[in-house]
């Protein structure tokens, strides 16, 4: 008969993401930035995929980021997607380790100007977002404030 | 590969389709296609389609193979393709290299949309899903929210004013609406003809700094093309127009991405289509673009190489990219001034391109001379599907 007897099948299975989404919403969730560190190029990944945002490399290990950086754009949502209550201020951040992450701004939105772009940020912790019938469950994302 | 030709368009008006269901609206297009190109509809032997939302609109999904049986096109296949508001483009790249690789010699590649049915807030849901849920969801970021950080981002890259920045970004929508004003298929026919910089930037804010003269409409309609083996082409037309070149390139979460003022999934796939053509921009007479929002015709218009990093705000205030200028850029409308039926936008602007290099443009909007290479650019999600097409009225050098 051919074939592979289960057992060896079952041990020649193995699966590869080191940090998963429900670990990094989870790590949010507690106020921690967490992401990836490369044991090839030493840089780091953040949120986690299944390789190194730069170099492609498969030797990661989970790691926490400051939550710091610098805010390079903005905008605020005037009209919402269902779901979501105007107005607010989602935010791309550059973080001190490198990948930029996407998150929202603690700011008044009608003060919210240009010469926001360039300041320094730092985590202050989650927003999270209920959810929706689309989206399987609650999802979180960094909360940042002004550092300076 | 062979050559491949277009013989056929087809493209129903876009606005709000009040009684047509997407099925209806893609028999129409698609009808006028088939009639265009004076074939036997016996001959279409593969349908390929765009339709991003019809679940979400009507609870319909493979709406192409139902349009497929109401055409008597049965038992023929129809593919449905994935990408976006670049779904119809995926597909016209698709239907081309089923014709180049000689597994079929006529085709047709088609797209249908009807947004307007889903309302703002739902609408502005469902086409959030095209970036990344899981990280930009949660942020509550939409489109117009994506392209209002790049013209951000792209201020502040080349250091233009802000206040200067959006001027030039208003000059995009000037333009697009004064050629979707002359244009009788599109939503704003006789209409925003004559805007001013004043009524663009006073316009209702909809994502700081975008309002809502810098955003496309969501809209209803479709559009289809007939695609055929290059030399039996002149069987049926006495225009064929030839597909050059294509090429296509997929993006990544937004915050992957990094500078979101160049995208790679659009460069690689511009200098992929470039490539293949054997052609540069200096050679592009007419360009279709993917004007979402105003900055993204800036971005767009520099990834494929058009104008240098930094230059095209300056350049489309100027008209750089008006009849006359160096690259005449949407004359259309755009999805600013046309519609954006998301389903169908990528193959209606390639019908645009054939009827200007049949001289079938509307006044105003033909380019004149008729232009020789032409050049077709869609976007699907934030930047995670980018398609180029390259056109052109005589067949590949070899
Ligand atoms: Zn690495």
């Amino acid at each position: 008969m051919v074939g592979i007897e289960q057992e060896v099948y079952e041990k020649k299975y193995k699966e590869y993401l080191v940090l998963t989404l429900a670990d990094y919403q989870e790590g949010l969730k507690e106020g921690k930035l967490l992401g990836l560190k490369c044991n090839d190029c030493k840089q780091y990944t953040c949120p986690p995929m299944m390789v190194c945002q730069r170099c492609g490399g498969m030797d990661l290990e989970k790691t926490e980021l400051k939550g710091e950086g610098e805010l390079m754009t903005f905008t605020v949502i005037r009209v919402p997607p269902e779901g979501h209550e105007a107005p607010y201020i989602p935010c791309m951040v550059r973080t001190v380790e490198g990948p930029w992450v996407i998150g929202r701004l603690d700011y008044d939105p009608d003060k919210a100007t240009q010469d926001l772009c360039g300041k320094k940020v730092r985590m202050k912790g989650a927003y999270e977002w209920p959810g929706d019938k689309f989206s399987g469950g609650p999802l979180l994302c960094p909360l940042f404030e002004l550092a300076e | 590969m062979r050559d491949v030709a277009i013989i056929g368009i087809g493209h129903t008006k876009f606005g709000r389709s009040e009684k047509k269901t997407n099925i209806e609206l893609q028999n129409e297009a698609a009808m006028m296609a088939i009639l265009d190109a004076g074939i036997d509809k016996k001959d279409i032997e593969a349908v390929f389609q765009g339709a991003v939302f019809p679940g979400f609109e009507e609870g319909q999904v493979m709406p192409g193979i139902f349009s497929n049986s109401d055409l008597g096109l049965s038992p023929v296949p129809c593919t449905r393709f994935e990408g976006a508001c670049a779904s119809a483009t995926v597909a016209a790249r698709d239907a081309f290299m089923y014709v180049a690789s000689g597994r079929y010699d006529i085709v047709m590649a088609c797209g249908t949309e009807r947004a307007l049915i889903m309302g703002t807030p739902y609408a502005t849901r469902t086409f959030a899903m095209g970036g990344h849920s899981t990280t930009e969801g949660p942020a509550g970021l939409t489109f117009p929210g994506v392209f209002a950080m790049a013209a951000r981002l792209y201020s502040r890259n080349y250091d233009i004013p802000f206040d200067r920045t959006l001027e030039c970004m208003a000059h995009v929508s000037i333009k697009n609406h004064k050629h979707g004003a002359l244009n009788p298929k599109s939503q704003f026919y006789k209409k925003l003809g004559n805007l001013t910089v004043d009524d663009v930037r006073n316009s209702r804010m909809i994502c700081d700094p975008l309002t809502l003269l810098d955003c496309c409409p969501f809209s209803d309609g479709a559009a289809a093309i007939i695609i055929c083996a290059a030399d039996i082409a002149r069987k049926y037309t006495d225009t064929p127009v030839y597909m050059l070149g294509n090429g296509q390139g997929a993006g990544g979460p937004l915050a992957r991405i990094e500078d979101i003022t160049k995208p790679p999934s659009r460069i690689y796939s511009a200098r992929e289509a470039f490539k293949m053509a054997g052609l540069s921009p200096d050679d592009i007479e007419i360009l279709e673009l993917h004007d979402c929002f105003t900055s993204a015709e800036l971005i767009a218009l520099e990834c494929m190489g058009f104008f240098d990093w930094g230059e095209a705000a300056e350049a489309t205030a100027e008209g750089q990219t008006e009849i006359g200028g160096k690259i005449p850029t949407n004359m259309d409308g755009g999805l600013i001034g046309k519609g954006h039926p998301v389903g169908a936008t990528g193959v209606a602007q390639i019908v645009s391109v054939v009827e200007q290099m049949r001289g079938d443009a509307p006044k105003g909007n033909q380019v004149d001379p008729v232009p020789e290479y032409g050049m077709t650019d869609t976007l699907g999600g934030d930047f995670g599907t980018l398609v180029h097409h390259i056109l052109g009225r005589s067949k590949r050098r070899k």
